[in-house]
Order: C-alpha cells, then structure tokens, then sequence
C-alpha cells in the first residue's frame, strides 16, 4: 500500500540503544523453551524409526506402558480417526500430522514413531528401549536426481498436485515455470552462453536451542502450551487440528528463542506433548536433543540445477534460462518455485524462462531456512555470470549493474518493480575500498547479488498507555532478530517518548488478535507499521482528551514531542500537555488510552543485496579460509542499525558455512551420518574475518518509515560470491556445495 | 551404577578386575560423561581415579624425563612453564583438542585410552616416544603408547588394568617435535588427518626421528619409512618429498564423512612435510 504520511526526518529510529532483553539473556533470566516446569510435570522422549523407508508392521508397546514410571505411551494409534476428538485432517495439516507421528510408514531416518511420557528423562529414555517395531524395510532414496528416475522407489502415490506436467515421477510433486520472452532467440543473439549444472546439498539452520515445549492438554480440550517457535499462532491452530480440539481452547505462549531462521515456523513436538498430556492428565515437557534436531525437524531442500545465460561482448544478457530441482524431504514443500522466481530477479532481463521441481525422497520434511530456495538458485546463476565475466573480460559489477533491475523494470518472475535499491546496492559496492584493495597471491575475489520477496502477513499490535506516561506495546510476532528493540524505537518516535518508557512484549494466542509466524522478514515491516499505526491511534486518542481539556475542537490539537499542542495560533493558547498529565488523569476523562492496529499489510517492499568475498585456498589441503567479506544490502529505512548490520552478519556467517563445509551427509543405507555438530561443521568464531556491513536505505513506500525487511536478503549472495572468489583463487570453477576440502583438493588436482 | 573412587591404582585395578558389566573409568570425563549423555554407553560400574594421590602432578625427573599423572589436564600442561619448552608438540597436540572448557578436563591419558584413531595427542606422544605404566591384577607394566589402542574404540587393556602414569622421555639436546592436524575449521573439530614429528639433528643434519600419523589407519601409525625418508638429511627439498611419499603410502584410510581415502592419503604426506619442517626448526633452536 502507497502511504501518503511517511516521515524523512526521526529522533529515535535509526538510533541504537541497548536492546531491552540484553540483561535477561546474559544473566539466563530469559527463559527458553526448555526452561519452563510444572507441578506434576512429566518428561517426554521419542522413539525415531532408525530405517529410511520401512513399513510399519507392528508397535508393541506393552512392556513400556507396564513400567512404574511411565504415565503414557503414543503412537499414531492416538492421533487417528477412530478417536472420538479427531476429525479426518486434510491438505498440509495430514502432512504436518504424519511427520510428527509416522503413519503406516517411516519416511525417514529418525521419523517419530512412538512416544512416552514418564516421571524422568531418563526412565522416558529407557522406556523407548523397551518398544518393539516391526519394520518391513523399504527401498529408499535421498538423492532429488535419482528420486526422479524413472526406477526410484515412490515415497506416496498422489501426492504431486494439478501443476506437474504428466509423465513424471510420482516423487514430482510440485512445477513451476515462468518467464518472458523468446530465450532461444536471445541465445542466438548472444557473443557467448555458457550453460552449466550446479548441486547444492542440504543445510540446517543450526539454531543453538533445540525444539523444547511444556504442554497440558485436559480431557475437557482446554490446553496451555509453552513452545519456542516463530509464531505461535500457527503453533495453535496446527496443534488444534491435530488433537481434535477448538483452536481458541489452546492457549500458546512463545518462550524467549534460541534461533530460528525459519525451522521454527512449523510444529514436530508440539502435538506429540500434548496427545501424550491428554493421556497422562498430567503436564508433559518434551525437549529435543541435538542429535533429534538434526535427524527429525526441517533442514533446507537440497538441490540439483542448469542454469544457461547468453552475454554480449559489453555484458548485456541477451536471455536467461535455469532448471531447479530441489529436495525437500518425504513431503509436498520445497521452494522450487521459489528458487525459479529468485533466480534471476535482480536482472532487467528480455528473455528469461525458469522452471522449478519439488521433489521427495527420503529425508525430513524441509523447512523454511532464511530466503527458503533462494541462495541455491542464486549460486548456480551468479556463479554462470563470474564465468561470462571472466570470459569476456568484463568487470563484474559493471556487468550487474548494466543489467540491473530498476524502478519499472519487469521482473523475471513477473511483475513490476516499484522503487528497488539493486543499483545503489552495486554503486556502493564498486565504491567500496574493499572492491579495489589489492589481493594477495593465492586468493580471489568474488562478487554476487541477491533478491528476496519479502513479506506482509496478518498482524495485530496493541499498545496501552500507563497512568504515568509509559506505554507497553504487545506485538505477536517472537522477537527472533531485535524486533521488541525496533517496535520500541517505532512507538517512542510517535509517541514522543523516550525508548526506555517504552516495554514490549510478545503476547501470547489469548491476549492479542492472530499473528502470522516472524517469518518472510516480515516483523519489523508489519509488526513495525502496525506498531506505528497502534501509536497514532492513541495519539488521536490523547488529542481527544486534550482537545476536551481545553473545549476546542480534536482537529485543532496536534501531537508533538509527547505532548498535545494546538495546532496553530487560531487554535487557542494553550500550554503544551504532556502525555503524563493526560495519562494521569485518563479514568476520570473517559476511561484507560489504548491504541490498536489489524491488517495484513500489501507493501512489504522486495530486498536487494550485494556481496564481495575473498577466499584463500591452500593449494596442497583444498582448505578455503575467508579473508575478508563485504555486504551491501538495502534496508529501506534501518530502525535500530545495529540490528539491521547483525542481520547482515549474520546471513554472511551462515552463507559462510553452507558454502564450506555444511552438508547432510547420508549413508548408503538412508540413514544420517552427520547428526551431531562436530560432524555437521557451522562455522565457529575464528573460522571468519569480521564482516564488514554497508547499509543501503532506499525507502520503502510501503512503509510509513520506509522499512524493507532486513532478515533473509543477507544469505541470498553468499554461497555465489564465496563460489565465486574461491573459483577464482583456485583457478577452477566450483560447482557443487558445500566446497569442503576435499571437494577442492580433487577439483585442484583435476585442473592440475 | 555403581561409583566408586579408589585411593590407590591397586584399589583402582580390584574394583575393576571384579566388577561385572561395563566399567569405565573417570578422568576428565570429556568422553565418557559424553558417551553416557547420548545414551551411547550406560556403565554398570564407573571407577573416578580423580582422587588418587598425584594423579594431578606433573614432575620432571632427575634424569630429565617427565611423568604426567593421569588426571593432568590440557589447560594443565599448557600453563606449565617447562613441559612445553621441553615438548611443544606433545603440548600443542594436548592443547587442540576441544574447547577451553574441555581443556579444563580432558587428559592425555582419556584421549589415549578413548582409542579413536583420531585422538590428537597420540601421534605427538608416539612421536615423542611416550610410555605408559599399566597397573592390573599382576602388578605394572610399562608399555609405549603405540601398543594401547589396538582399534577404534579399543585398547590393549585387560580386565583389571588401567593406566597409572605417562613417561615423556628426556628431551635431550638438539630434539624437536611438532604435531599438525587437518581439520575444515580453525579448531573445535577433529583431526581429518594428524601428524606428529620428533627429531634430533646433528648440525644440519638428522640423527634420529619418529613420525606418527593419526586418522590414516584403524589405530595411530608410527611410520618407520617415514622416520628413514629423514634420517641422515639435512631436511632438503628430496627428503621432505621422500617423507610425503612414505606418509601418503603409509595410510590405511576410510572415505567417511569427514573425509575421503584420496583427500587423507595426500594431506598425510602434506601435513609431514610441514611439521617436520617445524620439529626440524625447533631442534635448531629456532622459534616455530
């Protein structure tokens, strides 16, 4: 939406004060998912199918239930039709449902498929020891190019909807193409194209804190569940569906949160702790274990891909083409679509065509992970333009640049840009000293863009004012990036009040109207806007009273520096009110001042961002170390630039990590083999440069502020540009992730 | 479970020689409270051999030689103010394993006796020439290290016998060693391929050197060939590429998830190269 009231000019946003949960998370006061208890309260454990894909013949639980300390025992058995509270389920929530508890088959490798709650951890540990399965061992597969050969064993018949075309797998789930333009007449047109196939392997998000919740769920359907998630909200109504109970009948609270980056956008315990509270009567805490984390909730999709560009000899792209198979588990969902619509977005493209496939195989249902489809698609087309620019001589940021999408421009996944901040991105990046400095022998450099939606979604805010002035602000969207110190920030420059008068706090289901999850990048625009437009409608409000103080009309009182003031010499003389005296008298003057927002806001504005990398690669190990890293991004407006230059760190760090050494490691028997962090290897501390950070502000117009979303953009470029800069030191292109070792060491020697 | 923690190595070896079950013994811990954590492996019988007098001690002997107690931590040898002057390698191999935490618990003796063919002290203390007394039912032995870990996850142990004291020898003039690991980070990982070099040289020239490798083979390796590559050079360009030869053919490895046969194989010969090149320097009383 175009807001015809936004403000240029602040005196809080844009400022950086301490952030409001800062002393609670260093002292450990904030409680985590893990860090809640109740009377009474049991301990959950999960028993996980260790095949890839089996057949369930045969639960037996019986010698578990006989245990002294175990107070209930579930299978699917409680989660089916034949129970009195469970309605059939359809669509995503079926799905959801058969990952959190395997049906008549183990997809995956660590698929639940019983649970127990009993009066310790450990004896719930034991107790899982003692039920028997009887599996049937199925074929697996988990690579997504063999899912889709024709022999590939079929993970669900009919799962794939009305888009595939006919004739493929039934392991094709989803298809997407789109496009504009007659690529193959601008191939023809081209100096040179080069096409080439690019493989990505899963990641996982490597949030620090586990899943971990507290449920009690009684037979009269009335629950309370205390979760760490992204949104609970979603939590609510998917956990509601699950367990045959009235959505407004669970009250969900979020607890603090340990990291997300959009494996927290959906449930895997949470209906598990509450079927088996049901049984028990009793309150159920269920935590994951790391090793849980990694085999059974969302890692991102994996991905194989063909991306073919033509460029003229003065680097115009003449047409754009890719194909982009991506994996997503034994379930319908991995963003193939929209790593096709990503792909080429930041390019001002006359012929471009892109296709997308989600595929199934036998691994966990993937999740959301920041940009979820993005970087890989951006890997695969950046790295293809670093070789046409390398071929051709050309400089790879007057390159970007002369393809630029602008401000009109008709995207490659459709429509038109509205003002975008691509160009300023690339000009800031070619102006920067790092792009000039000198490299040393042994390293290369590496430059990539990077493009993300962003989002709106529904989001309710309500702000209530104290008798002394103060405000509390209750917003529904988990703070996972700095949003309570942003929302603060946003109130106190419409309220005129200083930050610290200011508490927010994250509300849970029963005290504020539906929020989606904090995903898309979406919070500190819509929460954000809502908070804004919360703030003015107790502005109007606090104009109303003053404006009845003074017996003039309210359009004659204006609201300035946290005090009602007339809004010109003809208004009347009158002195400045403060918001404390208005406040203070507030019950006798009509009752308490709160303000309130609800929308779903359309304006979420689309995020550019550019990257420069430098690599180092030793030559006789393969061992890349990152020597210094650049990003560039537009955030529209930052509220608070310190979290905003954090979220651009951070997208750098794990785009660090995805591209060197993190990967799904499977075993020829389907199973996992890297469940653990030493052997799943996110980047530590000393394994990066400090990363430098270019903030970029173009505002959004759909914003009052001008905010863009800040939280995904940061991992879109990094997986190309590191590709790129270490393609470069090495003198071979690197087209498969993550570029460990010996993936670099064999590419070496092949060049050699 | 039983815990128990005995007051002699004696005690130690009765307790474990009649236990039944799976007895391990507590050190640090950095393995074992691991292991049990995970739901790897629940002792019947657990034996802390923390409270044995000197197991904390670290003591230079008259005739120069060392001996580490068992329950000596990393962080221990590390802020020792001679042992690393004596034996640098043997202390940075010590010292890379885990994180300072960990350094607060973890022993040389847990990393030998945990038997993964990845353990980063070993080859540094197969290098150095490092021995061991083990105490049983029957009295003490003295075994070098290289004869404890028979495979992964195994030792040479008997029922009833532990290891109650480390034996570095006298550094002796002119000796250096050094111990280099490959690992795709910076640290907090494990050893995709380990190496450890001790040498002593004559002038220019070597006169004895053990090279070990580690995460090539089921067990640590200490490579003759390697040691003979060196051995009367003056550590040319000839001989360090002799020595790449023999530590690449040398190794036994497996392609896992940490790394392949072909990766192992080639930074085993890259990775003697340059630790010898810092034991030689050493020798040489130079700083590396």
């Amino acid at each position: 939406m175009a807001l015809d009231d936004r403000k240029t000019d602040f005196k809080f946003v844009g400022t950086r004060p301490d952030r409001p949960d800062g002393l609670d998370k260093v002292t450990g006061r904030a409680k985590f998912g893990a860090d809640m208890y109740a009377p009474g309260m049991l301990h959950g454990a999960i028993l996980r199918s260790p095949h890839a894909h089996a057949r369930i013949v045969k639960i037996d639980t019986s010698k578990a239930e006989a245990l002294k300390d175990v107070k209930a025992v579930v299978t699917r058995a409680d989660f089916s039709d034949e129970v009195e509270f469970k309605p059939g389920l359809e669509g995503e929530f079926w799905n959801v449902l058969e990952n959190v508890m395997a049906g008549e088959k183990a997809l995956y490798d660590g698929h639940a498929v019983a649970a127990v709650a009993a009066t310790s951890a450990l004896a719930a540990r034991d107790a899982l020891k003692l039920i028997e399965v009887e599996y049937e061992v199925l074929p697996h597969v988990t690579d997504v190019d063999k899912a889709m050969e024709p022999d590939a064993p079929v993970i669900r018949e009919g799962a794939a909807d009305y888009s595939v075309p006919e004739g493929m797998h039934p392991n094709v789930v989803r298809y997407h193409e789109s496009g504009h333009g007659d690529v193959e007449a601008g191939f023809a047109e081209a100096d040179l194209v080069i096409e080439d196939h690019f493989d990505t392997e899963a990641t996982h998000q490597g949030y620090i804190e586990p899943h971990a919740c507290l449920a009690m769920l009684g037979n009269d359907g009335k629950g309370e569940l205390w979760c760490c998630t992204q949104g609970h909200w979603i939590v609510q109504k998917t956990c509601a569906a699950l367990l045959g109970i009235e959505t407004s009948q669970l009250r969900v609270t979020a607890s603090e949160i340990g990291g997300g980056f959009g494996g927290k956008t959906t449930v895997f315990i949470e209906p598990v702790a509450l079927a088996l509270s049901r049984k028990a009567n009793r309150p159920v805490k269920l935590v994951m274990s790391r090793s849980e984390v990694f085999r059974a909730t969302g890692p991102t999709a994996s991905a194989s891909m063909d991306v073919k560009i033509g460029m003229k000899k003065d680097g115009t792209i003449t047409a754009a083409q890719g194909v982009f198979r991506l994996q997503g588990g034994a379930f319908p969902g991995a963003p193939g679509d929209f790593t096709a619509m990503c792909a080429f977005a930041p390019y001002n493209l006359t012929n471009v065509r892109q296709v997308g496939y989600d595929v199934m195989t036998n691994r966990p249902k993937q999740a959301a992970y920041r940009a979820p489809g993005a970087p890989m698609g951006a890997f695969a087309v950046e790295s293809v333009i670093d070789e046409l620019c390398n071929q051709l001589g050309l400089d790879p940021i007057d390159v970007r640049l002369k393809n630029a999408a602008r401000e009109g421009t008709k995207a490659s996944y459709g429509p038109r840009y509205p003002r975008i901040g691509l160009v300023e991105t690339l000009e800031a990046a070619k102006a920067h000293p790092h792009y000039s400095a000198p490299l040393k022998p042994g390293q290369g450099r590496g430059i990539s863009c990077g493009f993300w939606f962003n989002h709106g979604g529904e989001t309710s805010v309500s702000l209530a004012l104290s008798e002394d002035g103060s405000a509390q602000v209750m917003v529904g969207t988990p703070d996972i990036g700095g949003s309570r110190a942003s929302m603060a920030l946003m109130a106190a420059e419409v309220l005129g009040i200083p930050y610290e008068n200011i508490r927010v706090t994250v509300a849970d289901t029963a005290t504020l109207g539906y929020n989606d999850v904090s995903h898309g990048s979406r919070v500190t625009y819509a929460s954000g806007l809502a908070t804004i437009k919360a703030a003015q409608n107790a502005v109007e409000k606090l104009c109303e009273r003053a404006a009845a103080k003074w017996g003039i009309p309210v359009d004659a009182v204006k609201w300035e520096n946290g005090c009602a003031v007339p809004s010109g010499p003809n208004a009347g003389d009158f002195d400045p009110l403060p918001i404390a005296e208005i406040t203070a008298d507030m019950g006798r003057t009509g009752g308490p001042i709160s303000g309130h927002f609800e929308a779903t806001p359309e304006g979420a504005g689309v995020s550019f961002g550019t990257h420069i990398v430098d690599a180092e690669v030793d030559r006789e190990t393969g061992k890349t170390t990152i020597t210094r890293y650049t990003v560039i991004q537009d955030a529209g407006k930052a509220i608070h630039p310190t979290y905003v230059e954090g979220q651009f760190q951070g997208g750098a760090a794990q785009g660090i990590g995805w591209a060197l050494n993190e990967e799904y490691i499977y075993g020829e028997d389907g199973r996992l083999q890297n469940a653990v962090f030493l052997d799943y290897r996110i980047p530590v501390a000393s394994d990066l440069p400090m990363i430098d950070t270019v903030i970029v502000e173009v505002p959004n117009p759909g914003h009052p502020f001008g905010v863009r979303g800040v939280g995904e953009t940061g991992i879109v470029p990094p997986l190309a540009a590191i590709a790129n800069a270490v393609s470069n030191a090495a003198g071979v292109r690197m087209r498969q992730l993550p570029m460990s070792p010996p993936r670099v060491l064999a590419a070496l020697k092949g060049d050699g | 479970m039983d815990y128990h923690s005995p007051a002699s190595f004696a005690e130690a070896s009765a307790l474990a020689a009649n236990a039944t079950g799976i007895t391990r013994f507590l050190a640090g811990g950095t393995d074992v409270l691991v292991q049990m954590r995970a739901d790897i492996v629940t002792p019947d019988t657990l034996i802390d051999i923390k409270k044995i007098d000197g197991v904390r001690d670290i003591t230079r002997n008259d005739d120069g030689s060392w001996t580490i107690g068992v329950a000596v931590t990393g962080a221990e040898m590390s802020e020792h103010p001679e042992l690393g002057r004596d034996w640098p390698g043997v202390v940075e191999a010590m010292d890379l394993i885990g994180s300072t935490q960990v350094q607060g618990r973890a022993t040389l003796t847990g990393n030998l006796c945990n038997a993964s063919p990845a353990a980063d002290s070993v080859p540094a203390m197969v290098a150095a020439g490092v021995t061991v007394t083990v105490t049983g039912p029957n009295g003490d032995r003295e075994v070098p290290v290289e004869q404890i870990p028979t495979a992964p996850g195994r030792t040479s142990l008997a029922k009833g016998e532990l290891i109650s004291a480390l034996h570095i020898p006298a550094r002796g003039e002119n000796g250096g060693d050094a111990y280099l690991r490959f690992i795709p980070r910076t640290e907090m990982d494990i050893a995709v391929v380990g190496c450890g070099v001790n040498l002593r040289i004559d002038g220019d020239t070597i006169t004895e050197a053990r090279v070990s490798l580690g995460a090539v083979a089921p067990t640590v390796l200490l490579v003759e060939d390697c040691a003979r590559a060196i051995i009367g050079t003056k550590l040319d360009e000839a001989a360090l590429e002799a020595l790449a030869a023999a530590a690449s053919a040398a190794c036994n490895p497996i392609n896992d998830k940490r790394g392949t046969i072909e990766f192992r194989t080639e930074v085993a010969g890259v990775l003697a190269k340059r630790a010898a090149r810092i034991a030689y320097a050493r020798a040489k009383g130079e700083k590396a």
